[in-house]
């Protein structure tokens, strides 16, 4: 009773405040008047004039792709610096050592990519200065690189005949500023008050009760926290993430960092409708979403509550938490694999095969339920031009989409964009399991094992972050290979899609009429998700089938390895 | 393009002074003033020595506490973490008998499937602070006669536990739970 109690209360949240937040986010990119205005409208100036840039000259594709891969690769190069130095540098209360060269890699791919994969554990291996000008400041700029990229590609989809597709960064800046700030001050202040922790002390030392050593960790971690949650990023202050009482400490910061892990990237799917100028355009992307998550949700469910034969238990408290129970465990791991944040209150290792499954296979559609911040969009666009595509075959007529011919060019670089992840998931994965180095960090044997591997690549690939955290992955080959595949699972999409907001602009665009394709409704709904489901599940379903398939199969004749 | 090279340098040292030092500073002096205790760890005192903090959970594993939820690390937090061992792990099949087994055992249940579940899994982060009300109500018994206790410290006992036990939070959100080193403290005040 209670679980469907807090079920329906996130649900309501969800598709109550996402429209107001969409309408929001609307009136800040499209340069309209709204209340954040005047409390950093300042800040905006100043931040143009000291970067020495004019924020209405507007770019097209081939510049502000330059704009966001320079900034990128600048942010990852001194990322990876502080890391390689963080011992010679002030803030370091813990006198750490420097990072290795592959972890600091791993870990800076990691956060400008906003996968936020963690090969490091927080509290033994990074500074407080590498967490706040490191860590906190990717945090916020992957996503909002996520924001800009994707209002490109609306602006190109909405405008006609034009090169210009905004500046990359005004877009940054707004995205920051009034978008993912405000929202980060209010939720970590809220989280301090839960019992986040918020300060640059040492470590405590105490005595426990029964008389041993005790050292708790503490550090600016509220502030972090919020935004890793917020801009879907997921990277934890400490090693168990949201499932750490510092990291998450009620039920209550609970609902709120869940909450807040998937609102932006829904609120963003209404903005898009505000450029449309279509409701009904924006809600049908959300419906497709919202089944897609209530289906993977339910499934999920199902699979925890179930017996294990195994175990001899149902909904198994392995790697799970009491103050959050059974119910909100498997609610986080559906909510941060729909949307690529990432974050985990409960080990995803240890969740039923089932369960597992449905976490792994949100990360292999490519993270486009819902999604990353900015990014959920740009993947799912992409698969309504798919889907647009294939309707049009199927009756003969050019295929269209908000009155924009879809042609050869486009379909190349969609193409391009769904494989370049798909790519990495199984060619990587193969390489992991046929040498030594791959099976070396693995924690589970049997198909368990073959998941671990599995659910890493996608991970990367997705850019989610979350992980069967069993799979020690801090190791040159994992570091360097889940570091590329993180890479290539950012740009290998962001640059097709660039290409499309470029090419889409150019074009004209044709009046509806009663041959229009309609891409609004429910026909259409029903065809994106089974465009959506097809891609991913005929792609996926044999190493499926080996990993968490056979897995449930056999854990039911109560077989263990 | 050269432009774009030199903007987007120092477009990353703005972004870095603002979302890396100020915003970071500027919520830990908020955090400090409104929620000093909070903000540093809600740590427990005793006699001037920090003895715990209230939501990092502590290792407890005498006949005469009340004992906390399995954890990987040993509830030592440098990392935090848990087993991640998977639902057909062999070892984790292992762990999970062998808890059952003790708990029952000590705690005189008939059955060691009547475990809780939380007794014989252990946490996520494996510093979980909480343990099941029922959990803690199955130990009283143990706990009372490790400690000699009378029908009235017993009595106390069970009143403290349902002082302390925390309902889901605004009625409806998380489970009931009881902080075990919490409880613990009190139960020491007893003995007292």
């Amino acid at each position: 009773m209670n679980e469907a109690i807090q079920l329906i209360i996130f649900m309501v949240l969800l598709i109550v405040l996402s429209p107001l937040l969409g309408k929001y986010m609307a009136k800040v990119f499209m340069g309209e008047k709204h209340f954040m205005k005047p409390v950093f409208g300042w800040l905006e100036t100043s931040i143009y004039k000291v970067s020495g840039l004019k924020s209405e000259e507007e770019m097209n594709w081939k510049t502000y792709l330059y704009g966001v891969l320079l900034f990128n690769l600048f942010g990852m190069v001194f990322l990876f610096l502080i890391q390689m130095f963080q011992a010679y540098l002030p803030l370091n209360t813990e006198k750490l050592p420097n990072v290795s060269w592959h972890l600091s890699f791993n870990t800076a791919a990691s956060f400008i990519t906003n996968t936020n994969w963690q090969s490091y554990s927080g509290e033994n291996t990074l500074s407080y200065l590498v967490q706040m000008m490191g860590l906190t400041v990717q945090n916020f700029v992957s996503a909002a690189t996520g924001i800009s990229v994707v209002l490109a590609l609306i602006r190109g989809l909405t405008r006609k005949t034009t090169d210009a597709l905004g500046n990359f960064w005004a877009d940054m800046t707004r995205s920051v500023l009034y978008v993912l700030l405000p929202l980060s001050i209010l939720l970590t202040i809220i989280l301090v008050g839960q019992g986040a922790v918020q300060t640059f002390s040492h470590y405590v030392k105490a005595t426990t009760l029964q008389g041993t050593q005790q050292i708790i960790p503490l550090g600016p971690a509220a502030s972090q926290i919020a935004i890793k949650q917020l801009g879907t990023n997921g990277g934890g202050f400490f090693n168990a993430n949201s499932a750490h009482p510092f990291e998450n400490p009620t039920p209550f910061s609970n609902l709120l960092e869940m909450f807040s892990l998937i609102i932006i990237s829904a609120g963003l799917v209404f903005t898009f409708g505000y450029y449309m100028k279509s409701k009904r355009q924006a809600r049908a992307i959300f419906i497709t979403m919202f089944i897609l998550f209530a289906l993977g949700l339910a499934i999920s469910l199902w699979a925890e509550y179930s017996h294990n034969n195994v175990l001899n238990v149902a909904g198994s408290m392995e790697g799970k938490e009491t103050r959050f129970g059974v119910m909100n465990s498997v609610l986080w791991s559906v909510t941060t694999t729909v949307t690529s944040n990432g974050s985990v209150n409960a080990m995803h290792d240890s969740l039923s095969p089932l369960s597992g499954l449905v976490a792994m296979f949100n990360l292999m559609l490519g993270e486009i339920i819902f999604g990353g911040v900015g990014s959920g969009l740009y993947g799912i666009i992409i698969f309504i031009i798919l889907t647009v595509f294939i309707a049009g075959l199927m009756v003969g007529r050019t295929p269209e989409y908000l009155g924009k011919k879809i042609e050869a060019f486009e379909m190349k670089m969609a193409i391009l964009a769904v494989l370049a992840p798909s790519i990495v998931i199984k060619l990587f994965s193969a390489v992991a399991c046929s040498v030594p180095a791959g099976l070396a960090g693995l924690n589970n044997a049997g198909p368990h094992g073959l998941s671990e591997i599995l659910y890493a690549f996608s991970s990367a690939a997705g850019n989610n972050g979350s992980a069967f955290a069993g799979l020690n992955a801090n190791t040159v080959f994992y570091n360097l290979m889940i570091g590329f595949g993180m890479l290539i699972g950012r740009f290998g999409i962001i640059v097709p899609v660039m290409a499309i907001a470029g090419s889409m602009a150019k074009k004209k665009i044709t009046p509806v009429s009663s041959g229009t394709f309609r891409t609004d409704n429910w026909l259409f709904v029903m065809l994106l998700i089974s465009v959506i489901l097809i891609v991913g599940g005929l792609t996926f379903f044999p190493p499926l089938a080996l990993g968490p398939i056979v897995e449930h199969f056999l854990m039911n004749l109560g077989v263990t390895f | 393009m050269k432009t774009q090279t030199i903007i987007a340098l120092k477009f990353l040292l703005v972004m870095t002074i603002l979302t890396g030092i100020i915003y970071p500073l500027l919520m830990t002096g908020l955090a400090q003033l409104g929620f000093h205790s909070k903000a540093n760890g809600s740590l427990i005192m005793k006699d001037g020595k920090i003895i715990g903090s209230e939501l990092i959970g502590q290792k407890f594993d005498s006949t005469i506490y009340f004992w906390s939820r399995p954890s990987a690390i040993g509830y030592n937090p440098i990392p935090s973490g848990a087993s991640n061992y998977g639902p057909t792990s062999d070892t984790l099949k292992k762990q999970v008998t062998a808890r059952r087994v003790l708990f029952a055992k000590m705690n005189s249940l008939p059955d060691p499937l009547l475990t809780p579940k939380e007794m014989a899994f252990a946490s996520g982060s494996g510093l979980d602070p909480h343990i099941s009300p029922e959990a803690a109500l199955m130990q009283v018994e143990r706990v009372a006669s490790a400690r000699h206790f009378d029908s009235t410290q017993k009595e106390k006992l069970l009143k403290i536990i349902k002082e302390m036990t925390e309902d889901p939070q605004f009625l409806c959100l998380g489970e009931s739970r009881i902080n075990v080193l919490l409880l613990n403290l009190e139960l020491n005040k007893i003995h007292q």
